[in-house]
This record gives C-alpha cells, sequence and structure tokens, in this order.
C-alpha cells in the first residue's frame, strides 16, 4: 500500500493522455472536449465570441481557434485549457489551415474577402491575398507548395502560391463552396458547394476538374442537401462528406467517385474529425447541438453526445 | 431627372491581373428607381429610406465586380432616379438608345410596361425589382421582363402554408383602402382558397380617425363579435394596422401587412450564412436591408453569376442562360433560386418575421410539389396566364 503511493502520486501529476476531440460550440463561446474513450464530454473550456474553426499544431502542445466575432485566432494549452494569447488574424477569421512547416496559418476572413497569412512564431501578419466575396474554405497541400481559399460568393476556389503569395488560378465551382480538402497523397483537392449540391474534384497538378460528385437521397428535398465538411481516410479511399440540413453523411468511393452510402446523423451536419486511429468519426451537427460518433467501418452512428450551442468544428488529438 | 452614376473600378490590387490580359468584357447596368409620392400615413416619425432599391444593386454590383477581377469583367451600375412627374420611360429610351439592353426597375406596373412595351426594349432584359402585382406574372407578363420580386401570390400562399401548419385556419380578414390593399386582399382570399383556410369575416377599414390616440377604443370593438382563429390585414403602405396589435377583441394574431408578415426579405435573417451579407449591407447603406434591396440584390446577382458562367453581356444570352436548367443562384435563404420559365419569376423562398426574428420559412415543412417545392408559392405552370414566354 505505502510503496503503492508515490506511483499514484506521479500518475496524479502527469495525467494519462486520453485521445480528445475537441468540438467548437459557435452559440456558446466555449470549446467541448469529448474524451475518445468513454464518448463523453469530460471538459468544458471557455473561449473567444463566436469559436468556429479549430485545428491543433503538429506536436499537440497548441490548439488554434478561430474567434470570429472578437477577431482573433486564440492560442490555447490543451492540457490546462488556458488561452496562452492570441494571433492577429484579420477581421472575422472563420476556418483556417496550418501549413505543414507547423509554422504558418492561412485565415479565411470571411467579412474582408481577404486570405491572411499569420507567422504563429513572430505572431505577425506576414501575407494578406485578396480574394473573391465571403472567404471560406481554406486548405493547405501536404507538400506545403499550395493554398486554397474558396469563396462563397464568387464560387470559386483560389489556388495560392505560397512562395509568393499570390493567386496562380481560380476555378470556377457550383454555387457556395464552402470547404476545400487536399488528398493526404496531395494529388487531388475537393472542394464542397453547398447551395450548388456537388462536390468537385481538382487534379492538383493542372487544376482540371476530375469529377463532380452530386447526392440523392430518398425522401430528402434536394434543396436541403448542402455539403459541407469533408474529411478522407487515412489511406485515400473513402471521403465522408457532410450534408449540412439533409442530416446525412455520404461515404464516397474516392477511386469511383460512387457515394456508396449515406450515414443519418444529428441536425444540419457541418464538420468531422477522426479520432486518431480513425475508427471512429465526430460530426458536428449544428441545429441539434450535439456530435454523432460513427463507427467508420460499420458506417452507422453508434452514439450522440450533447455538445452546447451550434457546435462548428471539430478537431482530434491523440 | 437626377443621375448617380457609381463605377466599380478594378482594384489597384489586382492591376496586374487585368494589365496582362485584353480589355475587360464590360457589364453596364442601368438601375430605373422611380420616386413615387408616398401618401401620408399616421405614423409620422416612421420614414422609410428612400434608397431602398438602389442599395441592394449597389452592394451586387460590389459582390459581382470582386467575382470579376479574376475573369476580366468589369462591371458598372448607373442609378438613375427619377422624379414622380418625370417621364420613366424616356429615361429608359435613353440608355437603350445607347446599346445598355441590361435594365433594373423599381417602378410600378404602369411604368415598367410601358418601358418593356418600347420597340427597342424587345431584345433588352429588364428586372422588376419593385413591383409585387400578380398581372404582371399574368395576363400583363412580358417577354423581357424577368421578377426578382416575390408576387403578391407567392406572399400570400407563404403566409397561407404557415397559418395552415399552425392549424389557424379560421381566418379574420381586414382590407384598407391604401394602394395595393385591395390586391393583397384578393391574394389572400386566393391563398385561403388554394390552402384550405376558411375567411369566417371580412371587413373594411374605412376609418380615418387617428389611431395613435382611439387604437385601443376602437379596434376591440371592430374585431368583435366573430370566433377566429387569426386576424389577416391588408395595409400595404402601413397605414393603420399597427396599431391593431395588442388591441384585438379576443387574444389572436396579427398576420398579414402587419405582426406576422409574409416578406421576400427579413434583416433578422442571420441562417444560410446571411450574416456577412448582412453586415457588408449595413457597412454600405448604414441601415438594415429591405425588400426591395434584396430584389434588386438578387437580380443583379443573377446578372454577373450569368456572366461568369456565359462569359457573355448581351441580353439574349444572359435570358437564355439564367432560364436554363444551369443556373442557380445562392440567395441566402436556404434554398437555390431560379427562374420560372412560365412567366419569369424568380422562385425564392418567403420569410415569415417579425421584426425581430423569422418565425417561419415557407415553403413550408409539408407542402410538396412534383418538381420544385418552391413552386407551391405563387402561380405554378398549369394556372398561368402568362403567354409570352
Amino acid at each position: 500500500m505505502r510503496l503503492a503511493l508515490p506511483l499514484v502520486l506521479a500518475l496524479a501529476a502527469t495525467p494519462p493522455m486520453a485521445a480528445e476531440i475537441w468540438i467548437s460550440n459557435e452559440k456558446d463561446n466555449t470549446i467541448s472536449v469529448i474524451d475518445v474513450a468513454t464518448l463523453e464530454v469530460s471538459r468544458t473550456i471557455e473561449v473567444g465570441k463566436r469559436p468556429r474553426g479549430i485545428i491543433f499544431s503538429r506536436d499537440y502542445s497548441k490548439v488554434y481557434v478561430c474567434a470570429s466575432d472578437s477577431d482573433t485566432v486564440q492560442v490555447i494549452d490543451p492540457d490546462s485549457g488556458a488561452v496562452l494569447h492570441d494571433l492577429p488574424s484579420g477581421a472575422d477569421p472563420e476556418q483556417f489551415a496550418l501549413h505543414p512547416d507547423d509554422r504558418l496559418l492561412y485565415i479565411a476572413n470571411e467579412n474582408d474577402a481577404v486570405t491572411t497569412v499569420v507567422d504563429t512564431e513572430s505572431r505577425a501578419v506576414i501575407a494578406q491575398i485578396n480574394v473573391g466575396v465571403e472567404p471560406e474554405g481554406m486548405a493547405v497541400s501536404p507538400d506545403g507548395r499550395i493554398a486554397i481559399t474558396t469563396s462563397e460568393s464568387t464560387n470559386m476556389a483560389h489556388w495560392i502560391d505560397v512562395e509568393t503569395h499570390t493567386l496562380f488560378a481560380n476555378s470556377l465551382v457550383d454555387q457556395r463552396p464552402r470547404h476545400a480538402e487536399f488528398t493526404h497523397d496531395g494529388a487531388r483537392l475537393w472542394v464542397s458547394s453547398e447551395i450548388g449540391g456537388t462536390v468537385t474534384v481538382f487534379d492538383v497538378a493542372t487544376q482540371a476538374e476530375l469529377a463532380k460528385i452530386r447526392f440523392e437521397i430518398a425522401g430528402v428535398r434536394a434543396e436541403q442537401i448542402q455539403p459541407v465538411g469533408i474529411r478522407f481516410t487515412p489511406d485515400d479511399k473513402f471521403a465522408f462528406i457532410a450534408l449540412g440540413p439533409a442530416n446525412r453523411l455520404a461515404v464516397v468511393n474516392m477511386e469511383t467517385f460512387e457515394v456508396e452510402d449515406y450515414v443519418l446523423v444529428g441536425r444540419r451536419v457541418w464538420h468531422m474529425a477522426f479520432s486518431p486511429d480513425a475508427r471512429l468519426l465526430f460530426t458536428t451537427n449544428g441545429v441539434s447541438g450535439d456530435v454523432t460518433v460513427i463507427d467508420v467501418a460499420a458506417r452507422a452512428a453508434i452514439k450522440s453526445i450533447k455538445v452546447g450551442r451550434f457546435p462548428w468544428g471539430a478537431a482530434a488529438r491523440p | 431627372m437626377r443621375v448617380v452614376l457609381v463605377a466599380m473600378a478594378l482594384l489597384g490590387a489586382t492591376g496586374a491581373w487585368a494589365a496582362a490580359w485584353a480589355a475587360p468584357l464590360s457589364v453596364r447596368v442601368l438601375y430605373l428607381d422611380r420616386q413615387a409620392e408616398r401618401p401620408p400615413i399616421l405614423a409620422t416619425l416612421d420614414v422609410p429610406p428612400d434608397d431602398d432599391g438602389p442599395q441592394g444593386a449597389r452592394l451586387a454590383t460590389a459582390d459581382n465586380a470582386s467575382t470579376g477581377v479574376f475573369l476580366n469583367h468589369a462591371y458598372a451600375l448607373d442609378v438613375v432616379t427619377v422624379a414622380p412627374d418625370a417621364d420613366f420611360v424616356a429615361a429608359g429610351a435613353a440608355a437603350l438608345a445607347e446599346g445598355r439592353d441590361l435594365i433594373v426597375t423599381n417602378a410600378p406596373a404602369a411604368d415598367l410596361l410601358a418601358l418593356a412595351d418600347l420597340p427597342q426594349a424587345r431584345d433588352a432584359l429588364i428586372f422588376n425589382a419593385g413591383a409585387t402585382d400578380d398581372a404582371l406574372r399574368g395576363a400583363d407578363c412580358r417577354a423581357n421582363v424577368l421578377h426578382a420580386m416575390p408576387s403578391r401570390a407567392m406572399l400570400a400562399d407563404g403566409l397561407a402554408q404557415f397559418l395552415m401548419k399552425r392549424r389557424w385556419d379560421k381566418w379574420f380578414l381586414i382590407e384598407g383602402q391604401g394602394p395595393g390593399d385591395a390586391e393583397f386582399a384578393a391574394a389572400l382570399r386566393a391563398a385561403a382558397t388554394k390552402f384550405g383556410a376558411r375567411i369566417v369575416a371580412e371587413r373594411r377599414w374605412a376609418f380615418d380617425a387617428d389611431m395613435r390616440r382611439n387604437a385601443a377604443e376602437e379596434f376591440p370593438l371592430f374585431t368583435q363579435g366573430v370566433e377566429h382563429d387569426v386576424i389577416v390585414v391588408a395595409d400595404e403602405i402601413g397605414d393603420w394596422a399597427r396599431y391593431l396589435p395588442y388591441n384585438t377583441w379576443l387574444a389572436r394574431p396579427v398576420a398579414g401587412s402587419e405582426g406576422l408578415t409574409p416578406r421576400a426579405w427579413s434583416a433578422a435573417n442571420e441562417n444560410w450564412g446571411a450574416g456577412q451579407l448582412q453586415s457588408r449591407f449595413q457597412r454600405q447603406a448604414g441601415r438594415p436591408m429591405l425588400d426591395r434591396d434584396y430584389a434588386a440584390w438578387a437580380a443583379l446577382r443573377s446578372i454577373g453569376e450569368a456572366v461568369t458562367r456565359t462569359g457573355a453581356a448581351d441580353a439574349p444570352t444572359l435570358r437564355a442562360y439564367l432560364l436554363s436548367d444551369a443556373f442557380t443562384l445562392a440567395g441566402f435563404k436556404g434554398a437555390p433560386m431560379t427562374w420560372r420559365r412560365w412567366d419569369g419569376q424568380l422562385r425564392q423562398p418567403v420569410f415569415l418575421a417579425h421584426p425581430r426574428a423569422i418565425a417561419a420559412v415557407a415553403p413550408v415543412e409539408g407542402y410538396l410539389h412534383q418538381a420544385n417545392t418552391l413552386d407551391t408559392l405563387g402561380t405554378d405552370a398549369p394556372e398561368t396566364l402568362c403567354a409570352a414566354f
């Protein structure tokens, strides 16, 4: 008994790291932290106003949160939940992407028609790039050479040369492009169009359109099928597309671009995050205020977890 | 006639782009704004802004221009305000004579039709962004006129769907004597028939007493004696019906021109990404967006979308694209918007709003249509009286 005591103390000092999913609650100004092992909310962290985009640094020692209505990106210590400092972000940051160098953040400023590039070390804005109206989706290619901004009212994916911070191509897509995602191998770019109801797949090398994916669900009005979030399985075999007020995810075969399945989730499903082992997928359901947990292999929902009001973004840490 | 020219210049920051290319495709749109004499209303302090419409056109032109920067398309908007006693058609004819064939109007039906019927306007494309008259979409329709503003029938149908969903199917209709009241009351009657409501009482408000002092005495008596679920009112200029809520004999909601109003736009809409549109508008205009602003915005954005996708700026090409299956407009109302091929009306959801929130959006869930649920609002293809399309 006595011998065991120092060991217990040691454990308490450095709590065992359980995998977590961090959910930003847009209308509660909080983050809900979900324990992947118990599938319960283990912590709720207060952050700035209207938190949306959320992303971890490469080593998971920091978490960045777009506090849209505070016009800042907050840097948070994921262990303590304390806000370490704010980063300049330009006005109304909504979504962002972290460059593979773990240093530069590419931020879409929804109200300003610009993409802001922030150095997280010097905490300075190093570039602002003019893009179309209502920039929203942000992605950086795995090789770090291309950044993408989608602009919702201009209906384009803007291709940014990361070295010069200038646009080198602009691709028209269907109405209201919401999200852009590079495949893990960097060969393809997927862009979701919320009002167009489609996902466009581009060949990154040529910026040529490879495919346009459409969705059809029996009993759901076509105009309710509004693709937003996109996540790929680590092997780039299947894409999960969040379909907004259709309250479903689509599972798309990434080779054939066929929709193989629809998975019923909560209301107005927005973004998603895989658990670190990629066996579970967590969806943010804005209207129902919860997170649906999907068994990826079974393609079925296994649990709903109540979080804050209007959950928006999701990010995982091991 | 006062002429305000708004030139949307290419931004300096993108000069490098433009310089490397050929001369830009020029897209120049005329916004013709008929300033009407407003009849006096009881509420003297409630003066509507006189730029309801042009501000929406300006915002959409700025939106179009920022897309045009990437495609070498240059957008310009001329806002021409025509005084109540000035010649509206002459203003339009002047633009047509210069070959400018894209015109957005905020004008009564008579002005709009006189312009559309000019021989030189035959191949022009005119967008009605002000008049709600059902006749303009029916017997008086014109092939060169598209309607961005919802019709009275669409507004009344949207309200009827909501009231039926709430099972408020016994309506007490009160009709005013102001301009448009008879037409809106007729649309409400037609909507009641279409969706199965019963008008259990119908009265005309013909009193000219000052309701700011007398509402509490007059309206309880006026609404006495009939069992009903809801009072629907036709008072388009906003004269007397504003004094009716809370002064009814029975505890019943008021809807129609006052209370819960069916409309093209609401300052309370922040769904479907509308927050950004609202804040862009507020920054530009210094006030919230109103219905005619929205109709003008939708017209100009439709032009922009058609130019973006076709690479053309002439009226016949744009008209063909707008009426094709390829066109959709993201209108911040939750459903893709398209143009009806039988009468040129923009399909769009209708908000059922009160000043601080949106109670519901029509088409209301449960009302189905074989082609597009938006066609449960207004005149559908089989019923249309329009023969020009």
